[in-house]
């Protein structure tokens, strides 16, 4: 059981501390919505906060740094940031990983990469038309969906402040 | 005064959440007057012969349009001769997203040989009519501008060889053979449409 435990904190840890330099083994890649559905229904006390981007979407990455604040500030909370990436297999290396980089991005990135897209939209959620930019909050079973892009940090704490203090 | 604050935007909301509602399948779709590429103002009317139209809003700058170029010119030249001619529309603003400047949608329809209008909607009047969320969304209309099925052009927006529902073909065949489309909704991940907030 001990055991158990500190695997689950290093793995957290893992997660958290942030790669100095982003490689392509440092992003997880899902082919299948089922095997990435987990990241939308982990059942704990934490507060996830899940952005679906990609760096070819422009308002995307123009509310990018919000989340990053958000990151930031997650710090000793139980709050987490992940970025779900539905950039494109060829342009990882070329594109997505320089981004990364680029911009210091601190936030868990996932990629998703499953391509029967409209098998899986309804179930990331029905009121979802398939646009990106996207945002999720949930905790257990409480959980909220916006189609919009944020235009400030602030905005993003005020969807948060139902979740947790922040 | 504040009453009456309160009541503009109760009724402001209120005509935004109407008009964000868009279409259904079975709405009648309004025509339009829009500018084509060549400068020529094109309605839907004016396809004398057409027994439906592939309305599709699309765009030159978010890669799933892109993707879907030459999946619309193979569509066009399949089921224009049918009756069925694609309608491009561009609905974004160009103050937001210059790529989708009236100006390089002539260069863009030049480059791949747009065998099909591709017409600008300025001012963004009709794409909210439609109800369009996104690029490319297609709306397949019948000959008396029913709606007859709303979403994606197939389930692969990222690998064409990939694709195992044509939903949109599908949904052209149903209609030729006097049935409704099945699926007859459908989403695709797109690129949000681009307006000022």
């Amino acid at each position: 059981m001990r055991l158990f435990i500190l695997s689950v904190i290093f793995s957290l840890s893992s997660l958290t501390a942030f790669p100095q330099s982003w490689t392509l083994k440092d992003v997880d890649i899902y082919r299948s919505f089922d095997d990435f559905e987990h990241i939308l229904d982990t059942q704990n006390d934490t507060t996830y906060l899940v952005n679906f981007w990609a760096t070819w979407c422009a308002p995307c990455v123009k509310e990018l740094p919000h989340f990053e604040d958000i990151q930031k500030l997650s710090k000793g909370k139980k709050l987490k940031v992940v970025l779900v990436s539905l950039d494109f297999e060829r342009q990882f290396e070329s594109r997505l990983i320089p981004f990364l980089n680029k911009n210091k991005i601190a936030s868990d990135v996932v990629v998703l990469l499953d391509k029967k897209e409209s098998t899986w939209i309804d179930k990331v959620d029905p009121e979802w038309s398939g646009a990106i930019p996207i945002t999720l909050v949930y905790k257990g079973e409480k959980r909220n969906f916006y189609e919009k892009s944020f235009h400030s940090t602030d905005e993003l704490k005020s969807i948060l402040k139902p979740y947790l203090n922040i | 005064m504040k009453n009456l604050a309160i009541l503009l935007t109760a009724l402001v909301g209120l005509s935004f959440s109407f008009v964000g509602g868009g279409y259904e399948v079975g709405d009648t779709a309004t025509d339009f007057q829009l500018k084509n590429i060549d400068g020529e103002m094109v309605s839907l009317s004016d396809f004398e012969d057409a027994k439906g139209f592939i309305v599709t809003f699309t765009c030159n700058h978010c890669p799933y349009a892109v993707m879907y170029e030459d999946r619309l010119i193979e569509l066009h030249k399949t089921y224009a001769p049918k009756g069925y001619p694609v309608i491009a529309i561009n609905p974004n603003d160009p103050a937001v997203q210059p790529e989708d400047s009236y100006e390089k949608m002539k260069v863009r329809a030049s480059e791949k040989e747009f065998p099909f209008v591709y017409l600008f909607d300025e001012g963004q009047k009709i794409y909210p009519q439609y109800g369009a969320t996104r690029t490319p969304h297609v709306f397949l209309l019948d000959a008396e501008r029913t709606v007859m099925y709303i979403g994606a052009i197939d389930d692969s927006p990222r690998d064409v060889s990939a694709v195992s529902e044509k939903y949109l073909e599908n949904a052209i065949m149903a209609i030729e053979s006097g049935k409704n489309p099945e699926p007859s909704f459908t989403k695709a991940v797109g690129c949000s449409i681009k307006t000022k907030a």
